[in-house]
């Protein structure tokens, strides 16, 4: 299925929940509606000539426009085809729901999402930081992050 | 003088000094603290292999700090990682050493500048006695620093002179 067939159908069954979508790129990609992105991935993960089975990988990014995002790389084995879904959600209101009922995969993906940039996905099971310490100050992956001179006592600035 | 050169062949006494004696045996049994944290650890299994043999050395790898003379830190010392050296170290008995093995436990290594999570060096948690530089360093070069520090064993001395 291409990339465009799965835009045109995700348009039809989700009224207004595809915002954008660049369908020309190497790795074609649709952005969703943060609110409804759960809905979307249990359709493409259960419908019958979709059946994306496989979460390649969940990253977060920082546009460093005020706005933060999810990057969603969805495979199907069976169907040997491969999209890209993005969500946005503002620094001030960093919240997006959460696929680990979808992917299991997703549960540590999102926690390091979590942890890297503070993206506050709702409904996971069990969101804690899952790289740095838990009273590390911040999300150092943010791009206004400054690294602190001091953790727990130690010196951290060469 | 080490010990060995005083031969045994007349009467099987031998006579040597206290401290002599004591710092041979600490030095031929530097028993060691695993701590393999990154890519230096397999170098460090490379030099505890059959090719480079550290145990001729008499370095035993022990799994608890209870049993260790030498602590090897070999890898990136992360934030989250230094508070747990520091307690392993603080559960060696004395006399006990450190070898920082790598650039990464040395000073930051590549991390140096924008590691937001490496501790710069582990010295600045735990005092360290030789420091073996390369990214990650050869097992010759950990053999090496080894036997700098059975050098410094060598000179130490455990018996307190009381006035």
């Amino acid at each position: 299925m291409t990339a465009q067939e799965i835009h045109d159908s995700l348009k039809a069954k989700f009224e207004g929940a595809v915002v954008e979508a660049k369908l020309d790129a190497p790795q074609p990609w649709i952005r969703i509606d943060e609110h409804r992105i759960r809905d979307v991935c249990r359709f493409l993960c259960d419908e019958p000539g979709f059946e994306f089975d496989y979460l390649m990988c969940l990253s977060g990014v920082d546009y460093n426009d005020g706005n933060l995002g999810v990057v969603y790389h969805l495979s199907s084995m069976p169907q040997k085809h491969k999209i890209v879904l993005k969500v946005r959600c503002t620094k001030e209101d960093p919240h997006v729901q959460s696929v680990a009922s979808v992917w299991g995969t997703a549960n540590w993906h999102e926690r390091e999402a979590y942890d890297m940039f503070g993206i506050v996905f709702d409904e996971h099971p069990d969101l804690r930081r899952i790289l740095c310490g838990d009273d590390y100050p911040g999300h150092p992956l943010r791009k206004d992050f400054k690294v602190p001179e001091f953790y727990n006592g130690m010196k951290v600035p060469y | 003088m080490g010990l060995l050169d005083y031969k045994f062949e007349n009467s099987n006494i031998l006579i040597t000094s206290l401290d002599n004696l004591l710092n041979w045996a600490r030095l031929s049994s530097l028993w060691q603290m695993q701590f393999g944290l990154a890519c230096c650890a397999i170098e460090m299994m490379a030099a505890s292999a059959s090719n480079f043999d550290m145990m001729r050395f008499g370095v035993i790898p022990r799994a608890t700090p209870r049993q260790c003379d030498v602590m090897i830190v070999s890898g990136t010392v992360t934030l989250k990682m230094a508070s747990r050296i520091k307690r392993l170290y603080d559960q060696m008995p004395e006399p006990r050493y450190v070898i920082s093995m790598g650039s990464c436990s040395n000073c930051g290594g590549p991390y140096w500048e924008h590691g937001y999570h490496v501790l710069k060096g582990v010295d600045r948690v735990i005092p360290v006695d030789v420091y073996v530089p390369g990214c990650p360093p050869r097992p010759e070069a950990l053999l090496e620093g080894l036997m700098k520090l059975q050098e410094k064993v060598r000179k130490g001395s455990l018996v307190k002179v009381s006035a």
